[in-house]
Formats: C-alpha cells, structure tokens, sequence
C-alpha cells in the first residue's frame, strides 16, 4: 500500500502532497520536512530506495524517490508494493503529466495543483495502484475535463478547444520554465 | 469560471513575497477573505475559493474551516464545485471529524449517478478516506458497482471494496461473491488477497498467465517487449498469497513459474520487475526444490548487476530466506560482503545485515576481518547496529576465548561510543570467566587505557579490570603478550587521570573509583604476603603496613599522607645508601597521595575521626630512624 506521494523542489517546497493516511497538519510538514532531509542528502548515482524516515511508519516503510530536473517525486510505500514497480509508477505518472501540460514542468504544477490532483487520482486509489496505462489515463481525465468545460460553456463547442489551449499555456511564464522531463536522461530511459 | 484563474492569481501573489512573513500576511488576508465568501450564501466562485483554500493547506496552514465547505459543494449539482468539494474532502476530513459523516449520503446520492466520473469521485473519497461506518452504510452499494457492466467503475469499485474490508474485516464475504463472476478485472486479484479461501481459482490464474507469457506481441500493454508486466506482477503476487502453506495450490503454479523464470528477458528493468516477483512466489509457496535453486541463482544474478537498485532488492529477498535456504546464500557470500565497501548507503545497510545473517562457524574468522573493517569505515548511523551484530556473532562462534576478548576490544577502540550499555558488564562476565586470560586482559586494557581514555564502554571495563587483577598488571609477567613495565605510580596515575579527565562520564568515574580502591586491598594483600618474606627488612615493613591497616586505620590517612618538603642533606654517603636501599625493594606498596585522599574522603564520609595533623618530626610505635622515613618519604 502506498502511504503517501510527495513531490517538492530542490529546497523542500513542496509542490503536492497527498497522503492515504491521516496524520494531522503539523505532522504532514514534519513528513515532507524528513523526507526532503533524507532525500536531498543522497548523490545521483545511488539507488533510489531509502529506509523510510521515523514518522511516517516503522520499520516496514521505505520511500522510493526519482530526481526529475528541480523536482523529487517521492512514494512511501510498505512492504507489499514492489520496489521496482513503484519506480516504474513514478515514471508513468511523470509521463502522463508531460502529456497532459506539453513539456510539463515545475511552474505547471505550482500553478495547477488541481489538475494534478485529478491526474494522479486515476493512477493511485486509496493508496493501491489504480491504472497504469498512460492512454488509458489521459483518455479519462480529458473526458473529466471536457465535462467540466461543457458546464461553462454549454453552447458553443469549438471554443471549448480554444479554452483548452489557454487554460494550459500559461501567461508570463518566466523563471524556472525549464521542462521537467528534458533536463535528465529520461525518455531514452530502458523501461 | 473554472477554478483556475483566481487560483492562479493568488498562487502568483504568494510566490512574489519576498520573506516568509509576508507570505504569512497574504495567505492571511486570503483566508480572511475567503472566509468571508464561505459566509455568504451563494456564489459563484465558490470552487475557487475552496481551490485557494486547499492550495493553502498544502503549504502548511490551518484550513479547517473550509470543511463545512466541502460537504456543501459535494452536494452541489455542478461537476467542477463536486470536483473540487470531494478533493476537499480527501484532504482536510478524515475519520475523525464528525463533517465526515455528513458526506456519506452525497457519496450515496453520487454513486447511483448516472454519470460516471461522478461515480468515480465518490468511490475514490470513499476509498481515500473512508471510515468504518461509511464504508458499512455504503457496502452494499460498492456490491452493486462490482457487477456493472462498465469496466472503468468495476475496476475502482474493486479497489473502494479493497478499502473497505482493510477497515471492516467481515465485509469480505459480502463482496467475494460478486469478484467470482467477473473474469477480466485484474484488480480483483489485489482485493482477493483479502479472503483466502479461493484454492479452486489457481488453474485460470495459471491459465491467464501462460497466455500472457506465450503469447504475442499486444501494442496496448505492452512495455518494452513484455506483454502487460503489470498484470503479470499482480496475478504473481496473488499466486503467491494464494500458494502460502497450501500444497496443492503450488503444485499447481510450479510449471509456470518455472516458465515465466526462464522466458522473461532480463535485460531490461520490465523483466527483471517480473524476474523479481516470480522469485518471491517461489521462495513463499512450497515449491519443489530445483525451483528454488532456480530462484536463488536469478537472485544471484541480480546481485551481480551494475544497477544498485537491482542489487538491492536481490540483498532484500535474500535477507527473507537467510534463514531456510541458508547454504544457497552462502554460495553468494564473497558478493554480499563486497556490497559492504559500496557508496550508497542503503545497499551497505542490506549488505550488513545479511552478512551478519551468514556468519557461521565456519567463516567467523574472515567474516569477522571484514566486518571489523567495515565497522571503521561505516556510516555513524550503522555503526551501533554493526557493533551489537559483531558481538552477538562473536559471542555465537568464537573459536577460542582469547580471540573473542580480542574481537570485543577491537570494537570497543574503534567504535566504543556506539555499543550498547549492556556490552560492559557481558564483557565483565566473559572475562571473569576466562581466568587462564585474566593477566593477558589487563595488560591489554593498560595499553588501551594509556592510549586513549575518551570511548566510555573501554575505560569502564579497563578500570574494572585493573582494579580486579591489577596484581597481575605489577607482576610484570605473562606468557600471551609482552609484559608492561609498570609501577603502582603509573596504575594509580592512568586511572587518576581517568578520574579527572572532561570525557569520563559518571559512571565510568564510579568504576575507576571503585578500582582504586580494590587496589589498595590487593595490595594490601601483597603486603601481607610480605609479611613472611627472607629479607627481614621487608618483613618488618610488611607487618607494620599490615597493621597499620588493621588496628591503626584511623591513622592510616595520617600517617600516609604527602611528606613536606625535605631539606637536602649535606652527608653524601646517607643519600647514596637510601638510593640504593631503594633500588632494592622492588615492590613497595605504598598509598600514594591519590587514594589517600580519596581514603580521607571516604572516612569523613562514614563519619570517621578527623585526621590528626601530621608534623614532621612525629615518631610512632614503629622502630624506624630517621633515614629510613626519608626513604619511605621519597618513595612518595
């Protein structure tokens, strides 16, 4: 089962957190606080699993992490998940989001946490893995979303294309616009 | 309005303050507006200020309030305020606010919606957050939602129901009936593993999962050449559960496993995830044996793959079966050990642990080389964990007593600050049960005590030591290793030093304490041995000093304590003679100024008499002259 997905930059802040267990709100800041420490201590050419921090579960918990460009997308899990699996996971999701926002990167997902919310809702349910076919995915949260628009705007249908294509570019996209999967070696990745 | 764009603004407003102080002032001027608009009945941005609200709440404020909220946008009729109120939901309730049960008759309403992605936000709330009575009250809907004919709902249906018997054990029964029927979900399988009578079900898993491995190539789920991995994964590990002590089940899986473990290319990580849990299958259920040998080969062969998290999990799964398959894993041994000197952490972390798991008596001796060397070089946070494995192996298949004595010190010097606190007093015992080593121990600790007195746990067992069997340390003899030339003065010194160092702790103080005064009772001893010694001067001196024990003790510190200064002596042939004299006695056991003190101390503790001030020229019922208490003097 998975306990918790956490994804924050390179100092920590984090950019969604999403937990399948309650802890109260103190207690989820200290868990993304640990896990940043833990995580950020680590070289690049490690492995990607980690002995799991104090808090978030004893000894049965590990975090399996990926560094994408200035992003860490972190997945506690316990024992029954397979490790290499929930690698695989990651990099699923870290697909289907590039899909979904052309080129995704870490302003798209400051800016449109709800989106990813819902993406990642199709993936992971109730902390078990849902669906991990990438089309399969982008079919339904496109359907979800084309609902979504048809109630603002029930009589004209081509500008639901146009909205579209404004709601995901964003305006003065300045700063840290560097795509999330280009800066590391990940699409050659052997999958 | 779709949520986005007032979001969009207030995450910019946050991103520009410059400290965190003015973030704090503009999330809360936010909060307070947003708090506002929650008052007011109805309008239209209510989903954005729920949306700024939870965006708020991830970065770590209060955001309590909005869950009133979220019940009421769950029950709008709108697909974006649903949309929104269940995430609400899924964030700021859980089973412990009574707003949660508010929502359980939307999630009812919502799950009988015709529309289906409405259906899928109630069972994903339900499934995230779902407590014991909501899942109960809901159940027999879940059940309804299992049958239907749409595979999208079937399948998250499946996985609310996984919930709900995680919460409620005895809701299993009620939904194993509808997971029968259904053939092509596999997330059934996942569910399944919750109810445990489902033996007959083996021959179409097997079924299904020869097609998969068989058959050709699928573009829909295929991943780099092998046939839905995914898939492939889950029905393993249901295999799996399902094979655990159940004879006929795993017969039943043996052929295909050992199918799947020869097919599946191991080239690329996709098949080495398949590899990985066909292995673990193996060694759960009770297979036949060449099917283990297999398995643990493939772990072999992931242990000598370039990629450390291949290498991990290898180490991982081999830890599980340490204990049953224990000479397969030694075969592995020299790999194992060479993961100790890797850089990542985590792989030495596995790596010590199952080096530890194969000591035998067998390999102690190398084993222990080795992980006596790691222990030098390993990170601090392994380091106690290491300590404790190598005394607990030690203590296991030590081939000989003085190796294990050894062994323990060698611990104590490089890593004594980690080791447990019940390490000295089991050391204590093994060298008290070693008497033949007993002088080989203390000179060994006197050099490591002369060295380096900062790592606790040694000073500690050294003082002890010393003030047990430091009559052997002066005798100056031992067959083992080379004696140290030492006097009372130097024993007594180390351990002063030890008693004023900044770095003793209390109870290592207590210890060098307690020596010294053991001490001064074997030398007490030692003076009486002299008590019938040739040389009469001895003698004499020895039943005085034994004396001076037993009747005079209220003297003892007096008469002990520090000579005054002696004036030179004109007469060169009275120096000469008391030089010579002695050179001669060898072994004087004298009180030196520390424990006399410390004698001082504790008499005025028991409430002793006071000590009588001592001047110089005070005589007493001894037949010494003059010269002679000089000697006795100098020796000071």
């Amino acid at each position: 089962m998975i306990k918790a997905i956490l994804i924050f930059n390179n100092h920590g802040k984090p950019r969604l957190s999403k937990f399948y267990e309650h802890y109260n709100e103190d207690t989820e800041q200290q868990i993304i606080r640990e896990t940043f420490h833990l995580v950020s201590k680590r070289d690049e050419n490690v492995c990607n699993f980690l002995e799991g921090g104090m808090l978030i579960g004893g000894s049965d918990y590990k975090l399996i992490y990926r560094h994408y460009a200035t992003l860490y997308f972190v997945f506690c899990v316990d024992s029954s998940e397979s490790e290499l699996g929930i690698l695989d996971l990651i990099q699923v999701f870290v697909e289907t989001l590039d899909k979904c926002f052309e080129n995704v990167c870490e302003l798209d997902l400051i800016f449109h946490v709800d989106k990813v919310h819902n993406i990642l809702a199709e993936m992971v349910m109730g902390g078990m893995v849902l669906e991990t076919n990438m089309n399969e995915i982008i079919t339904q949260v496109d359907a979800q979303n084309k609902m979504e628009k048809s109630e603002f705007f029930p009589f004209f249908s081509f500008s639901l294309s146009l909205y579209r294509r404004l709601s995901f570019s964003l305006p003065g996209r300045t700063g840290r616009h560097r795509p999330v999967l280009q800066e590391r070696p990940l699409v050659p990745y052997q999958l | 309005m779709s949520p986005s764009v007032p979001l969009q603004e207030m995450i910019r407003a946050i991103r520009s303050a410059r400290t965190q102080c003015e973030e704090r002032g503009v999330i809360q001027r936010e909060c307070a507006a947003i708090r506002a608009q929650f008052r007011q009945a109805d309008n239209g941005g209510r989903s954005h200020n729920l949306a700024k609200l939870l965006y708020v709440h991830m970065l770590g404020y209060p955001a309590h309030f909005g869950q009133m909220e979220c019940v009421r946008m769950i029950a709008s009729p709108r697909y974006s305020e649903k949309r929104v109120g269940y995430l609400g939901a899924m964030m700021l309730l859980d089973e412990k606010q009574d707003a949660s049960l508010l929502i359980t008759n939307s999630i009812k309403n919502d799950l009988s919606n015709s529309n289906q992605y409405i259906q899928s936000l109630a069972l994903c709330t339900l499934a995230c957050m779902g407590s014991a009575e909501m899942c109960r009250d809901l159940a027999p809907e879940i059940d309804r939602l299992l049958r239907a004919s749409n595979s999208y709902i079937k399948k998250k249906a499946a996985l609310c129901a996984v919930h709900i018997v995680r919460k409620v054990h005895d809701l299993g029964e009620l939904f194993t009936k509808a997971a029968l029927n259904s053939s092509c979900c596999e997330y059934y399988f996942q569910f399944i593993s919750y109810c445990f009578w489902f033996s007959f079900t083996v021959p179409d898993l097997v079924q299904i999962m020869k097609g998969l491995v068989i058959s050709g190539y699928s573009p829909d789920h295929d991943v780099a050449g092998i046939s839905d991995p995914f898939l492939q994964v889950r029905i393993l590990r249901l295999l799996r559960i399902l094979g655990r002590n159940n004879e006929a089940a795993s017969d039943a899986m043996n052929d295909l496993l050992a199918q799947v473990a020869t097919n599946t290319d191991s080239t690329k990580t996709v098949g080495n995830a398949v590899l990985y849990e066909t292995v673990l299958t193996v060694l759960d259920i009770k297979s036949e044996s060449g099917l283990r040998v297999l398995a643990v080969n493939i772990l072999g062969r992931f242990l000598l793959n370039n990629d450390r998290n291949i290498r991990y999990i290898a180490m991982t799964s081999l830890q599980k079966i340490v204990g049953t398959d224990h000479n397969a894993v030694q075969r592995h041994r020299g790999t194992i050990v060479d993961c100790l000197k890797d850089q990542d952490a985590s792989v030495k972390r596995r790596a010590l642990e199952l080096s530890l798991a194969l000591v035998s008596a067998s390999n102690i001796r190398s084993m222990m080389k080795e992980l006596l060397s790691f222990l030098s070089s390993c990170p601090p946070e392994l380091r106690s964990q290491t300590a404790s494995g190598i005394f607990n192996a030690a203590e296991r298949y030590a081939p000989s007593q003085r190796w294990h004595i050894d062994t323990i010190l060698h611990v104590l010097t490089t890593a004594g600050g980690d080791v447990r606190d019940e390490t000295v007093p089991n050391l204590i015992q093994l060298i008290t049960n070693t008497s033949e080593l007993h002088c080989y121990t203390v000179h060994k600790l006197y050099r490591a005590l002369l060295s380096d007195i900062s790592q606790q746990p040694l000073v500690q067992v050294a003082c002890w030591c010393i003030g047990e069997y430091g009559d052997l340390l002066l005798t100056g003899e031992c067959q083992e290793t080379e004696p140290v030339q030492v006097t009372e003065d130097y024993v007594l010194d180390v351990l002063e030093t030890v008693l004023q160092s900044h770095m003793s702790s209390p109870s290592t103080r207590g210890f060098a304490l307690t020596a010294t005064m053991k001490l001064s009772t074997r030398i007490r001893s030692i003076v009486s041995i002299y008590g019938s010694c040739i040389d009469v001067e001895l003698q004499q001196r020895a039943v005085e000093y034994n004396a001076l024990f037993k009747k005079y003790d209220h003297m003892r510190a007096a008469v002990l304590e520090r000579m005054p200064v002696i004036e030179k002596n004109s007469q060169g042939h009275t120096n000469g003679e008391t030089i010579k004299e002695s050179q001669t006695v060898k072994v004087k056991p004298g009180e030196p100024q520390q424990p006399a003190n410390q004698v001082q101390d504790l008499l005025d503790l028991l409430g002793g008499l006071e000590p009588t001030p001592i001047t110089p020229g005070l005589t007493f019922t001894y037949t010494h002259n003059e010269l002679q208490k000089q000697e006795t003097g100098r020796d000071f």
